[in-house]
């Protein structure tokens, strides 16, 4: 491969100071409004002076937000196989729909019959959410992954505490997000660790020694932060409901099961889903996501209220659900993205099962073109990921972290690094269904490429980034002299 | 597919290298029993033109302000989104990234959210803000649970009950499984919440309350501060709508402790009650306490200046169930919004503009007043405020809507001793045309 192939090169980059640092007292950048009505009196409590906020031109501010806009990288700029967090191409019509009037000036409070446009929307995508996980009652309110942890958490305490009284432990195998265990002990939870089998899996034997009747259920994440179908699972089900408990699927990683698993047959009792990860809405560098719950119909009274239902062709949103969990966002969840995610349902339709097959397709490619240089502690097919180690370097004294600050040099965005925690100095890769073939082949030369550099030049990978616009940052500084304002 | 880009030939030449012969092959490991058999039975696929068309016509089933003139606040405020700001915060370098885990590719979004920290606590009067988290309510949640980790011996919050009702809601269901207590305040005939309990109750963690409070009125937070603080509890202010702040004191700078809401209103899109922002700021003696996401300034190998995420000891992912809460994301690209609309704005367009409001909403007040309509709370407001129409309220929402106003938020339901009163807001978007035809229309 030639060396002009892989995309990281240097060129022009501007520095732009902070806002405050610029422009000049008396500049605004605002098309205020005339005013049309008397001036009044400053009620009580009112400042002397305006707030301490510098003050520029419509141009200062363009110009500043585009240069930082520059120093980042995302799907847009190029590969960025980041496990777990389903990087996938953000189409753009979503935000055009997004944007429509109809959409993103709508007031939640409106009367329902002003409404129908937006409650609609929200329960064909309850509909089509259902189809697609198997689990038919669901709820949009949680406004994030973690969220929908909380929320599906909250729903297996009400509903444990209806039936069975209360219980104390969740169950939460070390393969499963790192959120997890924060969200169940929200609820009350004593997390319980679960130790995966010499095949990155859960086993029923292990499941069975630890669930007892003060065990509200388990936490799987399927397929599992190893990128590995969790094949026991319908057995462990078994096992959790037999003890009264009830099973709950973290459903982050329904990139590779679309249109393949009904979540229902597999005994899952609650699932949540990430619409910013599966269902293509932006991460927008850190959220807004959208986390909705899929629950089984038992779990349905539990549910959080408002809920949007359909009576008589009118869409409304109904609070008489006595059992239900309660509100947990000021309205009814993150809209805006839902807007985005049902136009990308919509976009697919059925052929969501093929986005499915090619992210599992990429996932296994790379698994396969990459094992030969860096190691693979799992070496069975994977789902949408899989996740490799450092320890054929480390007889270099290269580490993960090293390689990973590397890739940045050649262009690419680094995978997920390390975490899981079951395997030391993991990197985790979901390369996802957009990549072509020779996007991966790229990405397989440049892990090459590092490998040979682990032998020959170490100190180019351990002095890593070079090419960026800032060489590697002192984050113990950062936390031991916390500067958090300018 | 136009997001896919596998021709027939590079699926059969990756199968070759994976050693499988057909797709199905890779799904070997997944048990027959949770297979689905049948296709999907979804709607679709669709070309972009028919999505478009389906889309446009599900958008016009629902009333907009481009053409109903529509007085409703409550939480999620009208306020003119400069274009500039769209364009910016659709670059897609922005939205297209995430959590900014390799800072060195990352500083856009982190020096970003650096200012946005700094210009949110300079607007509050306080010393330290996290980088977000979901919404209002979520906000004042966590800031609550915050004062219980902090005043670790005491279990009792003391919530003012003319915050918003769904903040009480959300913070109901947050506390229901835990061990602490909520002991409701009540507000006084001015509309304002009625502190003189406070001494009665035991083991108080920290007070709350909202300025501008659900029914538009500014709180005397120096006040209710210091009756806090002589109780050996936290004062926590929330807010749903910080522009007030743009002429207000910072809650910070009146002696709150922590200053917590929504930030929707800096720049962000109604979008039916979210995506939002949850803004939460406090003193700096609490910062290990912060739940949530920061930024804090570096340098880099060679002595750069840089931004990295930082404090995470805190976080779920290394403390996992110790950590200060389950929250790992922020609503970064609604904090980066907020940031823009504030710059765009500077100190002394947020202080016009907040002054208009004012005006605009003092401007109603009066000419209802005038009208025959009623004002039950004698408080100063900011830009809504609680009124009784003249006449029967019912028939006026049904008779205004055909018109084409939406007079406001209907109270009995939240209250109902405030039955048939209306929430009534106005923000710069409301013209003196707006204002005289909705007097004109309820004095009909």
């Amino acid at each position: 491969m030639n060396e002009w192939i892989l995309p990281g090169t240097t060129g022009l980059v501007m520095n732009e100071p902070l806002l405050w640092e610029k422009g000049d007292q008396g500049r605004i950048g605002f098309s205020m409004p005339e005013r049309d009505v008397p001036r009044t009196d400053p009620p009580q409590g009112a400042r002397t002076r305006p707030p301490d906020l510098p003050e520029l031109s419509e141009v200062d501010v363009v110009r500043h937000y585009s240069r930082l806009s520059q120093w980042n990288f995302g799907v847009d700029s190029g590969t960025y196989p980041l496990g777990s967090c389903t990087m996938k191409y953000n189409p753009k019509i979503n935000e055009d729909m997004a944007a429509l009037p109809g959409f993103a000036a709508s007031h939640p409070l409106l009367p329902e019959h002003m409404s129908q446009g937006t409650l609609g929307l929200m329960h064909r995508m309850q509909e089509m959410l259902g189809e697609i996980t198997g689990l038919r009652s669901v709820s949009l309110q949680p406004a994030a992954g973690a969220h929908g942890e909380y929320t599906g958490m909250r729903v297996i305490h009400g509903y444990i505490q209806k039936h069975s009284g209360t219980r104390s432990k969740m169950l939460i195998p070390d393969t499963a997000h790192g959120t997890n265990p924060a969200s169940a002990a929200m609820c009350g939870y004593q997390t319980v660790p679960v130790q995966s089998n010499e095949k990155g899996i859960l086993s029923a034997e292990k499941v069975a020694e630890l669930m007892d009747e003060d065990t509200a259920g388990i936490m799987v994440t399927n397929p599992n932060t190893l990128g590995l179908f969790e094949e026991n699972l319908g057995e462990i089900a078994d096992i959790i409901h037999d003890k009264g408990g009830l099973v709950y699927c973290d459903g982050a990683n329904m990139n590779a099961l679309m249109g393949i698993v009904d979540f229902s047959c597999l005994g899952v009792d609650v699932l949540h889903l990430n619409l910013h990860k599966t269902f293509s809405a932006p991460h927008g560098g850190g959220g807004p996501g959208s986390g909705p719950v899929c629950v089984h119909p038992d779990l349905d009274p539990f549910l959080p209220v408002p809920r949007v239902e359909k009576h008589n062709d009118r869409y409304r949103l109904s609070e008489d659900h006595p059992d239900s969990i309660g509100r947990l966002h000021s309205f009814y969840g993150n809209f805006g993205v839902m807007v985005k995610s049902f136009a990308y349902i919509l976009t697919l339709g059925p052929q969501l099962k093929r986005i499915s097959q090619m992210a599992v397709l990429n996932a296994n490619y790379l698994r396969q073109r990459i094992k030969g240089v860096i190691n693979l502690p799992y070496d069975r097919p994977c789902m949408h990921e899989c996740v490799f180690t450092d320890k054929y370097q480390e007889q270099y004294k290269v580490n993960t972290a090293n390689i990973s600050k590397r890739l940045l040099d050649y262009g690419f965005h680094p995978p997920t690094i390390y975490f899981p925690l079951v395997v030391n100095g993991s990197m985790m890769l979901e390369p996802t269904e957009n990549e072509a073939q020779q996007d991966l082949d790229m990405l397989v030369e440049a892990y090459t490429r590092i490998a040979r550099e682990a032998e020959e030049n170490p100190d180019v990978l351990r002095n890593a980034p070079h090419l960026t616009k800032v060489t590697k940052l002192d984050e113990t500084a950062a936390a031991r002299h916390p500067c958090l304002t300018g | 597919m136009r997001y896919l880009p596998h021709t027939q030939q590079d699926i059969q030449n990756m199968l070759q290298v994976i050693g499988a012969e057909k797709l199905e092959d890779l799904f070997a490991t997944i048990p027959d029993r949770s297979c689905r058999l049948g296709d999907l039975d979804l709607p679709g696929p669709l070309s972009e033109w028919d999505l478009r068309r389906q889309m446009a016509e599900l958008a016009s089933n629902t009333v907009h302000s481009d053409h109903t003139s529509v007085f409703l606040g409550a939480g999620s405020y009208e306020h003119y989104i400069p274009s500039a700001l769209r364009h910016m915060v659709n670059r897609s370098e922005f939205y297209t990234a995430y959590t900014p885990y390799q800072p060195e590719v990352s500083q856009g979004t982190l020096q970003g959210i650096f200012e946005y920290q700094t210009l949110i606590t300079r607007l509050m009067g306080l010393e330290v803000s996290n980088a977000s988290v979901y919404d209002g309510a979520s906000a004042l949640s966590e800031a609550l649970l915050m004062t219980l980790r902090i005043n670790k011996k005491r279990s009792r919050v003391a919530v003012s009950k003319a915050i918003h009702p769904h903040y009480r809601q959300i913070l109901a269901t947050y506390f229901e499984p835990l061990y602490a207590e909520i002991v409701e305040l009540p507000y006084t005939e001015d509309g304002l919440t009625d502190t003189s309990g406070l001494e009665q109750i035991e083991d108080l963690a920290a007070v709350a309350v909202q300025s501008p409070n659900f029914f538009g009125c500014i709180e005397p937070i120096a006040g209710m501060a210091e009756a806090a603080h002589n109780l050996g509890a936290l004062m926590v202010t929330c807010f749903s709508e910080p522009l007030a702040y743009g002429l207000l004191e910072g809650p910070g700078t009146q002696g709150a402790d922590v200053a917590c809401g929504e930030g929707q209103s800096l720049g962000i899109p109604q979008s039916f009650g979210g995506p939002g922002l949850g803004i939460f700021c406090t003193r700096k003696k609490y910062v290990r306490n912060l739940p949530g996401r920061l930024i804090g300034q570096t340098h880099d190998r060679d002595g750069r200046r840089g931004f990295v995420m930082t404090l995470s000891t805190r976080e779920q992912h290394i403390r996992r169930e110790k950590a200060t809460s389950n929250i790992c994301s922020n609503q970064n690209l609604c904090a980066l919004m907020a940031a823009m609309y504030m710059a765009f704005l500077g100190g002394t367009g947020m202080h016009e503009l907040a002054q208009l409001n004012l005006d605009k909403a003092q401007y109603l007040k009066q000419e209802l007043q005038a009208a025959g309509a009623s004002i039950p709370f004698s408080a100063s407001t900011f830009n809504e405020f609680v009124v009784r129409y003249p006449g029967n309220g019912s028939s006026l929402t049904e008779r205004l809507a055909a018109k084409h106003i939406v007079p406001g938020l209907p109270l009995d339901e939240y209250y109902p001793e405030l039955a048939g009163h209306h929430l009534v807001t106005v923000t710069e978007t409301k013209g003196k045309e707006d204002l005289d035809r909705l007097v004109k229309e309820v004095s009909a």
